[in-house]
């Protein structure tokens, strides 16, 4: 059977889903961050895919961007997670409710 | 047919890597989950002629990121006990599933459904996705966003040497 380009973005969705379904359920904040990545990681397959679909490089010039906010933010994410741990001793993510109306 | 072969493995495997992420307990497994499924998805890039794209992959996500991950799990120093209450509690977590599954199935089936869009033909194989052909993309069309990246770097790095030193006094 031939791949073709459905079979990536399928394989896009599911890795996202995947993705969104540990961010809300998972507690510990260092988990959360790496669903964050892997949500990243499945938009820049679909990137890929499309870029190949009309073989254009642009696509790829997007996944470099979209590598270089990742790097960035999970950067600032872990510093604030050093610092959160530093004050209330836990990784929870439920104890975060300082902006809680 | 060896392009199906390897497709059907490397995309089974980043899936399992997806799932052992959001399953795990323990961060570490977790984050070296995401490594098998950030290396798998490296090898779908290369199947689509994303050579340089597969390259930055290995490099900078599984290489640099994680190590990041990993380094501050060990900086860290968690105890044992914070792994227990890691997740919410069970019915409200399999509504949430079921829920995904549901909706990823119904696209799946739509997607699969309707014709299959295939990939045409590559014009000039040898060059598509290689260094030169991306650099010149990203240097020509592309040189301010290239060079705006830059500054947020920057930007990203004083903020963490700003938020992880915290208040002297």
């Amino acid at each position: 059977m031939e791949i073709t380009a459905t079979h990536y973005v399928v394989l896009a969705c599911v890795l996202f889903s995947i993705g969104v379904y540990g961010l809300i359920t998972r507690k510990n904040i260092l988990v959360v961050l790496m669903c964050l990545e892997l949500m990243l990681n499945s938009c820049n397959l679909l990137f890929v895919a499309f870029s190949r679909l009309y073989e254009s490089a642009t696509g790829h010039v997007f996944v470099l961007m979209s590598v270089t906010v990742a790097a960035a933010e999970v950067a600032v994410g872990l510093a604030f997670v050093v610092s959160i741990y530093r004050q209330r001793e836990s990784l929870d993510i439920d104890l975060l409710k300082l902006l809680r109306g | 047919m060896s392009h199906t072969v390897i497709f059907y493995i490397f995309s089974a495997l980043s899936v399992l890597g997806a799932i052992m992420v959001v399953s795990s307990r323990n961060p570490v497994s977790s984050a070296v989950s995401l490594v098998l499924t950030l290396f798998s998805t490296a090898v779908l890039f290369v199947l689509l002629h994303a050579h340089f794209i597969a390259a930055i992959q290995i490099l900078i996500y599984a290489g640099a990121i994680m190590v990041l991950f990993l380094f501050t799990v060990m900086f860290l120093n968690i105890r044992e006990s914070e792994f227990r209450f890691d997740s919410m509690n069970i019915p409200k977590r399999t509504t949430f599933l079921l829920l995904f599954v549901a909706a990823t199935g119904f696209l799946a089936s739509k997607l699969f459904l309707s014709s299959p869009i295939r990939f045409p033909k590559l014009e000039d194989p040898g060059n598509f996705g290689t260094v030169a052909d991306v650099g010149r993309s990203l240097f020509i069309d592309y040189l301010l966003a290239f060079e705006l990246a830059s500054v947020l770097v920057v930007v990203a790095m004083v903020g963490v040497l700003v938020i992880a030193k915290g208040r002297e006094s």
